[in-house]
């Protein structure tokens, strides 16, 4: 655990206290058998945005608290644990940095506030594919008279289903750009995606969206401007696959010191032992590349991007390997859709894919540093 | 975070990093530059070269060998802040540390938290200074990993103790001045008849026989005590006390051996440009084999992880939390150093493989050398499995089988 401020400390234990007592995997469970596109439980939501951590990154001049990234991803790590159904991060962290990093005054007048009400629930829409790639973008942006057109389908929106407002990456005819586009703008439609971790997840589609000209945030050439957006939004999936990573491999320590076979509890058996020293020993080097991503970002490292694909890389290898643990040391019981090492396994594949699996950030670290 | 790092006010920081640059400029000769020799402080023997006698004899009554060891014992007396500045200056001007070896790494810390005023007093200014090299008398060719099955027996006479017995692995024994050492002071209990103590190798019935390794080389060797008498007053601590003070000081030894002091620095060359200049490269200027330079990526970023791990690890225990992140160094500084030099191996091809003479250059002897070598650090200090071992019970409370 990173060194806190008295903040920052404040902020875990208040959210590590409301995801246990009001948000615990039984309240997942819930979300999950209502089946609702949304994939959320509103209350739940507002009750976070209530709490201030819809504004945690937000300046306080449009209604936040202005504690930053690693703040807001400790609260990402611990409603992670129980796998919290929120739209937390994708708006107040992913399509907040947007805003946060090119929008203009009059943009963030505009939405800022908003989003750390709670009252806008904001989306990033980028891939196209079933596969992160930021190069193989054709939805286009139009000039047409003093704004834009956009036409095209953007795949597996997350939080599509739920969001007011779409941040859209957009071929400009100069590069790719990032538009403001409200949801219920007329031309732009949603198709859920009904997908194993019951998050929403939404084909949007945009035909012959007009927007006017204050729809672009930052330059028609802003290709740049998309993968500092995306390395926040990495860095805090990232930190939510830390909460669900800690808790999915201490539940499953849990579990063997419970269960007994041959006259004995399963821990000491030295074979699970090493088993477990070695995902312990991962998780704490997960953990130092997370916090040291967010910690980049907050103090404008000129490494951020490096940064950011090791934690990216490291979390999805980590998550991955301590995911399927969980499932193989319950043995049958996590296997039952009873248990909740599938709801982990399910969720953690998920945030794999999300803005990159490690391969992408493998290939990217790489580049970056000359391979 | 920032905030921790700030142990003194940043002013007070930076006064200090003027008066380190300008007693560095004033003591480190710039012919000394790039010619540290890390065995040095174990191997010692008679240096040649007056420059790096002078350099280390500052350096030792400047106590900037030991910077953070308390000014009465003959350490610098600085904080962990200034202790940093000063590594920072030294490397500016590519000056080195010539105060090392197994009294700084692990005695010396362990005798200032339990040694005597008086055992302090007579040993660690020594250390301090560089004029005492110290071996390690743990294992014995029965106690491995299993390490408190210890049999070298020392038994009290009255006026000295007498010890008798065999150790082996002992690092550096032939060069050695002192050793501190495990003995059993009790045979009726295991962990509570271990004590703890210093004993001189020039004493009657010391036998030191170098152990040749695989890497060719003998830096370990076999040590035979018979009937050597020790003075009362070198037991550290009390009788029966040796298990709790050599744990501790297995402590000092992982985070050492973890590599988490060294990793940062330059090593040379880096990985993707040994290959790029053994393999070559693609059109896009990439390594040209694509399997391996996916390896150096991942061992990179594996590198950087624990590097990222023992900043954390510092930087919590300075602000005084528990670090769960430390009992994980020593295994995973042991996976790197081992995997970089498979790498490196595998990247030079038969000219990694080459033992001596001609048709090979000295960083592909030292490649070889060092790929074998390296094969001890996972083995040294608690094997990877004991790690394990420790992880699982003290940390993660898993039982022992019964």
């Amino acid at each position: 655990m990173a060194v806190l401020n008295e903040e920052q400390s404040m902020l875990r234990d208040m959210a590590r206290d409301w995801a246990n007592e009001q948000s615990p995997v039984s309240a997942f469970r819930k979300v999950r058998d209502a089946g609702e596109a949304i994939g959320f439980d509103p209350k739940a939501f507002a009750a976070q945005a209530e709490m201030g951590w819809t504004g945690v990154i937000i300046p306080e001049a449009y209604g936040g608290s202005d504690f930053g990234y690693l703040s807001l991803g400790l609260v990402l790590e611990e409603t992670g644990r129980t796998l919290t159904a929120s739209p937390l991060g994708t708006t107040a962290l992913a399509a907040t940095s947007a805003l946060l990093l090119a929008g203009s005054e009059a943009q963030k007048q505009a939405w800022l506030p908003k989003i750390a009400s709670g009252d806008v629930i904001a989306a990033l829409a980028v891939d196209e594919g079933p596969r992160h790639d930021p190069s193989k973008i054709a939805t286009k942006a139009e000039k047409s008279g003093d704004g834009w057109t956009l036409s095209g389908t953007k795949k597996f929106v997350a939080e599509g289903d739920g969001a007011h407002l779409l941040v859209v990456a957009a071929h400009t005819g100069s590069g790719i750009g990032l538009f403001l586009v409200p949801a219920d703008a007329k031309g732009v439609s949603c198709a859920s995606r009904n997908m194993v971790d019951a998050r929403s997840h939404a084909e949007v589609g945009f035909d012959a969206v007009k927007l006017d000209s204050d729809a672009l945030i930052g330059p028609e050439d802003g290709a740049a401007l998309l993968d500092q957006v995306l390395d926040r939004a990495r860095a805090g999936v990232a930190a939510e696959m830390l909460g669900l990573a800690v808790q999915a491999f201490e539940d499953t320590l849990a579990y063997l010191k419970t269960r007994e076979q041959f006259g004995e509890i399963l821990s000491r058996f030295q074979a699970l032992q090493h088993r477990m020293a070695h995902q312990f020993t991962q998780i704490e080097l997960m953990r130092s590349v997370v916090e040291g991503a967010l910690e980049a970002i907050d103090t404008d490292r000129d490494d951020i991007a490096a940064k950011v694909s090791l934690a990216k890389a490291t979390a999805c290898d980590t998550l991955h390997l301590v995911s399927r643990e969980m499932i193989q040391l319950h043995g049958g019981i996590g296997m039952t859709d009873e248990h909740h090492a599938g709801f982990y396994i399910k969720r953690a594949r998920i945030l794999e894919n999300a803005w990159g699996n490690a391969a992408f950030h493998r290939e990217r670290f790489a580049r970056l540093a000359g391979y | 975070m920032a905030t921790a790092e700030l142990t003194n006010p940043a002013d007070a920081l930076e006064a200090f990093r003027k008066e380190a640059a300008g007693w560095l400029a004033e003591h480190f000769p710039k012919s000394l530059v790039g010619k540290e020799n890390v065995l040095a402080t174990v191997e010692g023997g008679s240096d040649p070269d007056p420059e790096a006698v002078a350099w280390k004899r500052a350096m030792g009554e400047k106590g900037w060998g030991t910077p953070t060891w308390p000014k009465e014992y003959g350490g610098g007396g600085l904080s962990f802040a200034e202790a940093r500045v000063l590594q920072e200056e030294m490397g500016k001007i590519g000056a080195w540390n010539p105060i090392g070896g197994m009294g700084v790494m692990m005695l010396g810390p362990t005798l200032l938290e339990f040694a005597s005023e008086e055992q302090k007093q007579r040993h660690i200014p020594p250390i301090c200074r560089g004029e005492i090299r110290w071996c390690q008398g743990y294992s014995e060719p029965g106690a491995g990993s299993d390490l408190a099955s210890l049999q070298t027996r020392c038994e009290d006479k009255g006026d000295h103790w007498l010890v008798n017995g065999q150790k082996t692995w002992t690092s550096g024994g032939q060069w050695a001045d002192w050793c501190f050492a495990l003995v059993r002071t009790d045979t009726s209990k295991k962990h509570e008849g271990i004590s703890f103590i210093l004993l001189d190798m020039k004493s009657p019935g010391v036998e030191v026989k170098p152990i040749r390794m695989i890497s060719g080389t003998s830096p370990f060797c076999e040590t035979f005590f018979t009937d050597v008498k020790v003075p009362k007053e070198n037991l550290v601590g009390e009788p029966g006390n040796g298990w709790t003070i050599g744990k501790r000081l297995l402590q000092h030894e992982r985070t050492n051996l973890s590599g988490g002091g060294s990793l940062g620095r330059g090593q040379g060359p880096s990985l993707s440009d040994i290959a790029k200049h053994y393999v070559g490269t693609d059109a896009e200027g990439r390594i040209a084999d694509a399997d391996l330079r996916m390896r150096i990526v991942r061992h990179e970023m594996e590198a950087q992880a624990f590097k990222a791990t023992a900043r954390r690890v510092m930087l919590e225990s300075k602000s005084g939390n528990i670090s769960l992140g430390s009992s994980i160094l020593k295994n995973v500084g042991a996976r790197i150093t081992q995997e970089r030099a498979e790498l490196t191996l595998e990247i030079m091809g038969m000219n990694g493989l080459g033992w001596s003479g001609e048709g090979f250059n000295p960083a592909e002897l030292g490649a070889t050398r060092g790929w074998l070598w390296g094969k001890a650090v996972s083995i040294y200090g608690g094997t990877t499995e004991i790690q394990n071992n420790v992880i699982a019970k003290r940390i993660l409370g898993m039982l022992d089988h019964q």
